[in-house]
């Protein structure tokens, strides 16, 4: 059952977005949030929300499963619609009931903001549908590498995400099984009260953080068997190489952004 | 021929925690492994089988004596990663051991802490994983691969760093039938077509059989030493420190308490079988 949960699902695929450097998608990612941010008309969210629709169109993606991952996000998006309605003020209420005044910025601004929060969130779940996580913390570690200088543990951090992104199918599995054992001695998972439940959980916990250590251990072990040092004078076998398709998307980008800015100076 | 390993009265104890004593594992330890031999280890749980391995490897350094790799001492530190990407270790846990969440990245990773240049691990990689044949999976993830084939892509992820020899510590303990014979194979092949030196440790007496040579370990000492069949020809020996010869020596063992004379030294089923028809003929 545990099985099913899928983290940071990646679609493998060889459309153009796959192709893209990391890197640029996650300049990419950058460029889109500010474009997002800087649209304050309905003529810039059409332009901005154009983009997305040929992003995801070039993706292959298909937008059911963009959807369905957007699902456990409506309620963050009623509720701030909901906030927008209710706490802006204007000039003339459309409706007024008691305490309540309903006006018409109001709605207009609720519209803005969950258009908002749906392209955002739409734009960050096509970057981790179409880029491998391996190839995330590659791009990451590379646009990090200039913190270095200022003494951060770049490669650590990446490397240890990695790590993560690796153990977790196989703790995932482990959780199952100490489950399954727990249960074959008795143990109820399911009902209960709360506190009963949490409680229920310990003899899952305890196991689990035990074989994690030793699982650790073991593999502090075998990574120095294979010379491991640390970020200094390590190489990569894929070196990530910007290419045409990268410029283009560059370009892209730029023209988006610029269309934003203008439509907003020029408020169209 | 030269020694790829050579172990020189080695003594090592694990250190007490607190005030409890330490655990001595050996006292007085002499061992050398000719270069492209392949030797099997053998002892009962607890007999240091793991604790010697990690000498070679320069995990655990020596308390006294000392430990040569190709003829560079293992406590010298300025030779660590020297010695360390001369002789690699496999470890009983294929899911412990395993670092990326691609099989090919999993592979490159022991290159790339090497400081190769890319296109040259690129080379590596495929050359490693065809050679034990897990080339078609190069891009799988390594949670969703059967046991034998993860303990193949961990065999690849040290052969990519082309050591002169591999040490394996019960590689085929958590696998089946199936997996044990894949891993066997891959560990024969290497030994017999590449020359690398292997050193298996291993609790399968049919397994040790295939080696040119059989170290028995006990209490922390050579308890034999010679050819598999010296060594499981001694078959009250081995019973002595909780140990047994392959299955048809057991056989042939079993016959002659009962009256027969059959020779100790036939491991093989053919074998065994050929000396029981002649047995029985006479
Ligand atoms: N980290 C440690 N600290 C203290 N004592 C240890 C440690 N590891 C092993 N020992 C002890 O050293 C002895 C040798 O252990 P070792 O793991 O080398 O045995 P082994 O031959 O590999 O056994 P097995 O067949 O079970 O793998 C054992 O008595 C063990 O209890
Ligand atoms: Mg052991």
């Amino acid at each position: 059952m545990l099985k099913d949960i899928t983290l940071g699902q990646y679609f493998p695929g060889n459309s153009p977005i796959h192709r893209l450097d990391p890197r640029t998608k996650l300049i990419w990612l950058i460029g889109y949030i500010v474009a997002l941010f800087t649209a304050g008309n309905w003529a810039s969210y059409l332009v901005v929300f154009l983009f997305l629709a040929f992003v995801v169109a070039l993706s292959t993606i298909p937008l059911k499963s963009i959807l369905t991952g957007l699902k456990p996000l409506v309620f963050i998006l009623i509720f701030t619609g909901v906030l927008n309605v209710f706490f802006t003020t204007g000039e003339k209420p459309l409706i007024a009931f008691g305490v309540i005044r309903i006006y018409r910025e109001g709605i207009i601004r609720a519209v803005f903001m969950m258009a908002r929060i749906f392209m955002l969130i739409c734009g960050t779940f096509l970057l981790t549908y179409t880029t491998s996580p391996i190839s995330l913390t590659d791009g990451l570690e590379s646009l990090l590498s200039p913190l270095k200088k200022l003494r951060l543990p770049v490669h650590e951090l990446s490397m240890m995400m990695c790590i993560a992104l690796r153990f977790i199918p196989t703790l995932i599995e482990e959780t199952d099984k100490i489950m399954s054992a727990q249960k074959a001695r008795g143990a109820d998972f399911e009902s209960g009260k709360l506190m009963q439940r949490v409680k229920a959980l310990i003899p899952i916990l305890v196991p689990l953080f035990i074989s994690a250590f030793r699982r650790a251990d073991e593999l502090a072990t075998a990574m120095e068997c294979r010379c491991y040092q640390g970020g200094d004078g390590r190489t990569k076998m894929k070196l990530l190489r910007y290419k045409l398709l990268d410029f283009k998307a560059f370009l892209l980008l730029v023209v988006l952004i610029c269309a934003v800015i203008l439509l907003r100076v020029f408020g169209l | 021929m030269s020694k790829a390993i050579s172990v020189e009265h080695l003594s090592y104890s694990y250190p007490g925690v607190d005030d409890t004593p330490g655990v001595a594992v050996f006292e007085d330890i002499s061992l050398t492994v000719e270069d492209g031999s392949f030797v099997a280890v053998l002892g009962s749980n607890g007999c240091g089988k793991s604790t010697l391995a990690k000498q070679f490897n320069a995990i655990l350094l020596p308390c006294g004596g000392k430990v040569y790799i190709c003829g560079m001492d293992t406590s010298d530190e300025e030779r660590l990663i020297a010695v360390r990407r001369s002789v690699g270790m496999v470890f009983q846990n294929p899911d412990n051991q395993i670092v990326a969440n691609v099989v090919e990245e999993d592979v490159a990773f022991g290159p790339e802490n090497l400081g190769v240049a890319s296109p040259v691990i690129r080379q590596r990689v495929d050359n490693a994983l065809r050679q034990v044949g897990m080339y078609e999976y190069r891009e799988h993830a390594p949670h969703l691969l059967s046991g034998g084939q993860k303990q193949r892509v961990a065999i690849a992820g040290i052969i990519a760093m082309e050591p002169k020899c591999i040490v394996l510590d019960e590689p085929t303990a958590m696998l089946d039938p199936q997996g044990r014979k894949e891993v066997m194979d891959t560990i024969l092949a290497l030994n017999a077509q590449k020359g690398i030196t292997v050193v298996l440790i291993t609790h399968h007496m049919d397994e040790a059989a295939m080696a040119q040579r059989v170290v028995v370990l006990s209490n922390g000492r050579i308890a034999a030493d010679g050819t598999p069949a010296e060594v499981f020809s001694q078959v009250d020996l081995l019973h002595s420190i909780r140990l047994a010869s392959p299955e048809t020596v057991e056989l042939c063992y079993e016959l002659n308490r009962k009256g027969f004379s059959l020779p100790l030294d036939k491991l093989s089923v053919e074998e065994c079988a050929q000396a029981l028809y002649d047995a029985i003929k006479a």
